[in-house]
């Protein structure tokens, strides 16, 4: 295994949250470089050469994207940093949070700087109480040691940094919900275009981007993009953090080339699979993508390679299941989820995550009929793509995908009014309650 | 102009416009909810999902996904689809997604007949359900949330018109959603009532029988009522409305869209100003004193007398409530000119306790003090002393003014051409009973100077006539002019009309 960068903290003893120690270690020497030497044009240019695609699960070329920046708007611009991590099997960024916030903070203002962005936001999820109070000392130790503030390292750059503290809301994740969040709005995504880098936070220009898309600028800085462009494949390099949950001997996360193989993540970095137990199937992405059979799991993890195979690396929460897994009941706590978090918006979001968790939670108790699964299967096409953002694909891409890669394990359910599998170890066996009001 | 093509058909319409605009001006619906011309796009029922075949003639290849006609800008060389098997499909799945959790309690709802939600289910309908019964998310209903609108939070489909309309128009924010996913729901923000000026369009806009009227509620079904165009005489502004009727009762007034006048919306005042239509005190046949006594007669009967009366006075004057149509004001000056001039007056305040708030609501609350003041009237309150006759018109200067009093009682001939029994109508010696603006056909002008028509929407009360037919025969028996119609009338006034400040009753459609 290659030497960590994202990870570094587990590689050395210092403690990267004490700002002493991080700089110490080297820290801020990027941040000097990029303010001090470089230009704002030449930084995009090189995030743009590094081949850095953003690490919040859609992929999009992060030095593209701060180029979509109007130059001449007049108005403020805006780095808003996506910490809302709240996808099912993902919790990367909380790690890069919680352990080593001041290469965040790094990747925040060099950002900034190349954006031309003198007041930056990290929205941060609710339910990181920890990352908060993490993330809230990093930004007063930067500001104190002169990182953030006025005239950065002499020169005429500043730059304030905010941090902003989610409510809990799954949908605040998504960017222009996020900016609605931010706006002191109900978190309702906006349609687009307008795009943020136009029209965001306010109505100004706005950019976010991930924690780790951020964590990575830094790295790309102090390394080059030429040492970022050297690791994993050529249409999206880099080192990347992956999250490994479920049936393996070691869940947590690693740090590994972009287009490692999936069967390595699971046997080299997270241990195997748990004793006796074979694999069954795998979520590669986070809970929104299509599920992988076991025989389907010999790809490399790079967003292109895992669309080939038929779903997407989105967030890299590789979430492995085994052959004690009653597909119908993993796929009902997720369409439980779908249907907690739907913000209400668009009306098929609205309305079918809440029949697919019905339908989903029917034929899981033994209760459905083989009509049933033909509706399940009709719903989700109903939702997919007729949306304004895209939690009706995340909840309709599961049902579709485990009902044809599992149709025979969902057909059992009805034919048998119930699981074979129940009593066996099932890890899964808490039943998510259906939603209330 | 920017060339869309829609379904097969080249349309050329103005940049900026969008596609369920577009598609409107050659008479092609594409159905919506959320969408409304008054109020910005909210993009969430996804009604309107059409088919881009190619977005403009640089990038002329399809999109895709299916777009929502409400956010898409028609481009040069756009090419939309909007009723193919694709769309149609969407439409159908987003249509039983808004009905699974739909009460469809529709024998019992007032929106019935005029719901999208049942006019598209015609279209695109599934017709077998798929959704189990006790899945249904069950919410409030009957739920009082201002002084004229209740609530039935099941029958909502969030489209949030209401929600815009308060926040972008009233700006005042009193309903807002709350809770997530299919709990979803409108509510009232904390401690608000929806009562401010303009309430009652959220009604309008409701595309579901979710918002309701209260005092419409249960009172009729609305396949039965008849509509009559109008113009609200509740002020200066002169929205144009549509009446609504039923067997000669008014049962609702509605907004019509005029973008010159009042856009979509008119004020809560305006919209129940029917109420008093059918109230006491309206007059209901021609009157003649008689040995001190009023007794009932013929308006033919009453017009004979006047004619005699004011055929023997030394000078007519005029005064005029400035809700008078521009027929009546124009035939009364008529007659006063036949008889040899004198003096005309308004004799309404043309400012009130009600301020003029910058939108629809005037101080002014008379629909027509520009079209009289057009024909020669002045502002005033009292008359020249030479007046010895007096023609009143729809106004009550005993009413307004107790000096008026002594006044009528000296006059030699005085008479009234009313609606409604005032203090001036005891001092007449004839008194023409006429219809209320709702029954006559007419023409107002408002506080710009618009000359917009209205019709009649129900039957004068009585032996009651229109306001000009009276007037015209009064004329007619002083031996002036003989009118054929009330068109007759409208015609030869607006050739007499010398106010280029005027704006003509062709360029309103009103």
């Amino acid at each position: 295994m290659s030497e960590k960068v994202l990870l570094r903290f587990e590689d050395i003893s210092a403690d990267l949250t004490d700002i002493s120690q991080y700089v110490a270690d080297g820290g801020y020497q990027a941040t000097r470089k990029a303010i001090c030497e470089w230009s704002p044009d030449d930084l995009v240019a090189e995030v743009k050469d590094s081949g850095l695609r953003g690490r919040g699960g859609a992929g999009f070329p992060t030095g593209l994207k701060w180029s979509f920046v109007p130059k001449d708007s007049g108005k403020p611009i805006y780095l808003l940093c996506n910490a809302d991590e709240s996808e099912p099997g993902t919790f990367k960024d909380r790690v890069i949070i919680e352990r080593d916030p001041h290469q965040l903070l790094e990747g925040i203002i060099i950002a900034s700087y190349a954006i031309g962005c003198h007041d930056a936001f990290i929205y941060i999820r609710g339910e990181f109480a920890d990352g908060y109070d993490i993330v809230c000392k990093a930004v007063a130790d930067a500001r104190r040691e002169g990182y953030v503030g006025e005239k950065l390292f002499g020169t005429d750059y500043s730059l304030n940094v905010h941090v902003h503290r989610g409510a809990g809301a799954y949908i605040c994740g998504e960017e222009t919900g996020l900016i609605e969040s931010l706006e002191g709005k109900r978190a309702y995504p906006r349609i687009k275009p307008p795009f943020p880098a136009v029209q965001g936070l306010f109505g100004c220009p706005t950019i976010v981007n991930n924690v780790e898309t951020l964590a990575c600028v830094k790295h790309v800085v102090a390394k080059g993009a030429a040492w970022f462009k050297s690791i994993g494949p050529e249409g999206g390099p880099g080192p990347k953090l992956f999250c490994l949950s479920g049936h393996v001997r070691k869940p947590g996360v690693y740090e590994a080339p972009m287009g490692i193989g999936l069967r390595s993540l699971i046997n080299d970095y997270a241990g195997g699979m748990l004793e006796g137990r074979t694999l069954k199937a795998v979520i590669p992405g986070g809970s929104s993508v299509p599920v992988l059979r076991a025989e389907e799991t010999d790809i490399a993890m790079d967003f292109d390679s895992v669309v080939a195979a038929g779903s997407m690396l989105g967030s890299a929460g590789v979430i492995v299941m085994d052959d004690s897994t009653c597909m119908v009941h993993a796929l009902r706590a997720l369409s439980h989820f779908y249907h907690h978090e739907s913000c209400g918006q668009c009306t098929p979001c609205r309305e079918g995550t809440g029949w697919l968790e019905h339908i989903v939670s029917r034929v899981d108790d033994g209760e459905a009929t083989e009509d049933d699964l033909a509706r399940l299967d009709s719903v989700a096409g109903g939702m997919l793509g007729n949306t304004i953002c895209v939690l009706a694909d995340a909840a309709a891409m599961p049902v579709q995908s485990f009902l044809s890669k599992f149709r025979d394990e969902f057909a059992a359910h009805v034919r048998d009014g119930g699981c074979a599998l129940k009593g066996s170890g099932n890890v899964s066996g808490k039943v998510p309650g259906r939603a209330v009001a | 102009m920017p060339k869309v093509t829609i379904n097969g058909r080249e349309l050329e319409v103005p940049a900026g416009t969008n596609l369920i605009e577009a598609a409107e001006t050659a008479d092609q619906e594409i159905p919506h909810y959320c969408y409304h011309p008054g109020l910005s796009v909210a993009g969430n029922c996804r009604m309107c999902l059409v088919e881009i075949k190619a977005l403009s003639e640089k990038q002329s290849n399809p999109l895709p996904k299916l777009q929502i006609g409400c956010n898409t800008i028609v481009q040069d060389g756009m090419v939309v689809e909007s009723d193919n098997e694709r769309v149609r499909d969407a439409r159908r799945s987003v249509l039983e997604f808004l009905l699974i959790n739909h009460p469809i309690d529709c024998p019992i709802c007032d929106q019935a007949g005029e719901c999208k939600l049942q006019e598209y289910y015609m279209d695109y309908g599934r017709y077998g359900s798929r959704f189990a019964l006790d899945d249904k998310v069950q919410k409030r209903k009957v739920i009082p949330v201002g002084p004229a609108i209740m609530l039935d939070q099941e029958r909502c489909i969030l489209c949030t018109r209401c929600v815009r309309f308060l926040d972008e128009v009233t700006e005042t924010h009193e309903l807002t959603i709350t809770e997530r996913g299919d709990h979803s729901e409108l509510s009232l923000a904390t401690g608000a009532s929806v009562d401010n000026a303009y309430s009652a369009n959220i009604v309008d806009i409701c595309p579901v029988g979710a918002l309701t009227n209260r005092d419409f509620r249960f009172q009729a079904r609305v396949w039965y009522l008849d509509s009559a165009d109008s113009v609200c005489a509740g002020c200066a502004t002169g929205c144009n409305i549509e009446v609504h009727s039923r067997r000669g009762s008014i049962y609702r007034l509605k907004p019509r869209a005029n973008a010159d006048v009042n856009g979509y919306w008119m004020c809560d005042a305006g919209r129940f100003t029917h109420e008093d239509n059918d109230a006491k005190g309206r007059l209901q046949t021609s009157l003649i004193r008689e040995g001190g006594r009023f007794i009932d007669v013929e308006y033919t009967v009453a017009v004979r007398r006047a004619a005699a009366g004011l055929k023997t006075a030394g000078s007519v004057g005029i005064v005029a409530g400035a809700g008078a149509a521009l027929e009546e004001a124009f035939l009364a000056a008529k007659i006063q000119d036949l008889l040899g001039g004198g003096p005309r007056i308004v004799s309404s305040p043309a400012i009130s306790e009600v301020a003029d708030d910058g939108r629809l609501v005037s101080t002014d609350r008379f629909p027509n003090r520009r079209g009289l003041k057009a024909l020669g009237y002045e502002e005033a309150t009292v008359l020249g002393s030479s007046v010895d006759a007096l023609l009143v018109l729809r106004a009550d200067p005993a009413g307004d003014d107790e000096a008026w009093t002594e006044r009528l009682e000296a006059l030699h001939s005085a008479v009234v051409v009313s609606d409604r029994v005032s203090d001036t109508t005891g001092f007449a010696d004839q008194v023409l009973a006429i219809g209320s603006h709702f029954e006559c056909d007419g023409a107002f002008v408002n506080r710009d100077g618009r000359v917009q028509r209205f019709q009649a929407a129900v039957p004068a009360p009585g032996t009651a006539v229109a306001g000009w037919e009276a007037l015209a025969a009064l004329l007619a028996a002083l031996g002036g002019p003989a009118y054929d119609g009330h068109s007759d009338v409208l015609d030869s006034l607006l050739a007499d009309l010398r106010d280029d400040s005027l704006i003509s009753a062709s360029a309103t459609g009103g």
